[in-house]
């Protein structure tokens, strides 16, 4: 049993079921959000700087030339990683990407890629054979909870600001050629049940408190994906609340993309 | 999700497989079926075929894995390399990483870990033939087997999706319907108390496609529910003498 865990468990959820939150925020309100793109601009096709309160979460694009999935000739391919790294906090380790890891980078992957985000028709050299294969990788610089939210916003943002290298004799030359094709910006809304209450965008002492976790990732009209994490339940009605907020608040957090 | 498919999925209100929208595919489920673990399940859910297994309560090792004040839940969800059409490579991959974990969160919700202190409890679920569904599936199939080891558990969990093709809610997800429909959200209900403990989507689902997709995948897990009280009931009805 970790002591301080349980301390701090016991400490929130006994706040919130008063109504308050540790850090003065209501129950529906995002930590403020600063978003930067092109800080890794010399070597990486896109990049971007998320802060989401005190979390921190770096997104790099890379873009390779490789072969097509051969049930779908035609496309460019994406692929999600995230690596929760030893600077982020205490209890990070070195190593191989562990569950959460897993998790985070599927869940990310799932919301760009269902929301359709990239256009992956327009990725293709030479079809069935030479495709652009779109590399997205999370790098979570210091962790206050709530990674999910962070990492999709990151990610979008970094695809938003990418472009496409050139391809010249069979090689990639890393000049900008154009933009990477896009479609819709997806954004990711993650809700911590603690108790009975249910609040947006819990930090890291808040995490220790919940029962249950749900993330939803949405478009203007759509809701693209979704992931229900941790060991307590959700009443169904509670889902249909918590898909009414994450899309009133749609495009409060898609204006921050430029 | 591949989007809209050129063939349509649903014809005249009718599926591929000749079933409405709102139908399952035929169930069939088996407790007790392994005779070493200490509770199993053997679960046909149209082509699918799953074999679920627990060992435990038993001594947890390594030892620093333990809790001393309840019992650790292990979950592992694996396919079988021959269970799908192009060979899987064996052991774990991103995707079953992830279904394992899903999976042992849903679990984690009912049984009384609690009682059985630095102990651990496994269960571990084989996919031996896959045919969409295989999460739902499995956790079915792993409900039934902790309840057949007479692990003591709040309710049995039952899995069930629904998704949409062709711009239609559909419920139980086929191949074809997985691979060029619109949405698939697979999803874990304790239909007793009315909890929701695993719920994935992706795809496009409008707010009202949602609801109904919700309703549906509710009501096939009530159903699917009453197959695994029937499972278990047949295995330790007595028989008339």
């Amino acid at each position: 049993m970790n002591i301080d865990r349980e301390l701090k468990r016991h400490f929130i959820g006994r706040l919130i079921e008063n109504g308050r939150r540790i850090d003065g925020r209501g129950f529906d309100d995002q930590r403020s959000i600063v978003v930067e793109t092109d800080l890794i601009k010399d070597k990486a096709e896109g990049s971007a700087l998320v802060k989401l309160g005190n979390t921190e979460v770096l997104a790099g694009i890379k873009m390779e030339m490789g072969a097509p999935f051969p049930d779908r000739p035609a496309e460019g391919v994406m692929m999600t990683g995230a690596e929760l790294v030893p600077i982020a906090a205490p209890d990070f380790e070195m190593g191989r990407p562990g569950e959460d890891a897993i998790e985070l980078a599927r869940v990310v992957d799932r919301g760009i890629r269902e929301s359709k985000m990239i256009d992956l028709s327009k990725l293709v050299v030479t079809a069935g054979e030479k495709v652009w294969m779109v590399y997205i990788d999370l790098h979570v610089l210091n962790h206050d909870g709530n990674l999910l939210d962070a990492s999709t916003l990151a990610a979008v943002a970094a695809l938003n600001s990418a472009w496409i290298p050139k391809y010249e004799d069979e090689k990639v030359v890393r000049e900008r050629a154009k933009d990477l094709p896009l479609t819709k910006l997806p954004v990711s809304f993650t809700f911590a049940k603690v108790g009975n209450s249910i609040i947006l965008d819990p930090i890291l002492d808040e995490e220790f408190a919940m029962d249950a976790r749900l993330t939803i990732a949405t478009t203007d009209k759509h809701i693209c994906a979704m992931q229900k994490g941790e060991i307590g339940a959700f009443k169904p009605e509670e889902i249909s609340i918590m898909v009414d907020k994450a899309m009133a608040n749609y495009s409060k957090v898609k204006k921050l993309l430029k | 999700m591949g989007g809209k498919s050129e063939v349509p999925l649903i014809v005249k209100g009718k599926r591929l497989d000749g079933r409405k929208a709102d139908e399952l595919r035929p169930i069939k489920i088996v407790a007790g079926t392994l005779n070493r673990a200490d509770g199993s399940c053997y679960l046909e859910w149209g082509k699918n075929k799953i074999l679920a297994a627990v060992y435990g309560p038993r001594e947890l090792h390594p030892k620093h894995m333990q809790d001393n004040t309840q019992a650790v839940l292990r979950c592992r969800y694996n396919m079988a390399p021959f269970s799908v059409s192009e060979r899987k490579r064996p052991g774990p991959d991103r995707r079953s990483v992830e279904i394992s974990k899903v999976i042992r969160e849903a679990l984690e919700r009912v049984v009384f870990l609690n009682y059985f202190p630095t102990s651990g409890i496994d269960v571990f679920m084989e996919v031996l033939q896959a045919d969409a569904g295989t999460r739902c599936a499995a956790l079915t199939a792993a409900s039934v087997a902790l309840a057949d080891a007479g692990i003591p558990m709040k309710d049995m969990v039952a899995g069930c999706a629904a998704g949409k093709a062709d711009d239609t809610i559909i419920l139980d997800l086929n191949q074809e319907e997985d691979n060029f429909g619109q949405g698939d959200m697979p999803m874990g209900y304790i239909p007793s108390r009315d909890e929701i403990v695993l719920l994935q989507l992706d795809g496009e689902f409008t707010k009202d496609e949602l609801e109904k997709a919700k309703t549906y995948a509710m009501d096939g897990c009530r159903k699917v529910y009453e197959l695994q009280k029937e499972a278990l009931k047949k295995k330790y009805a007595i028989s008339k003498v």
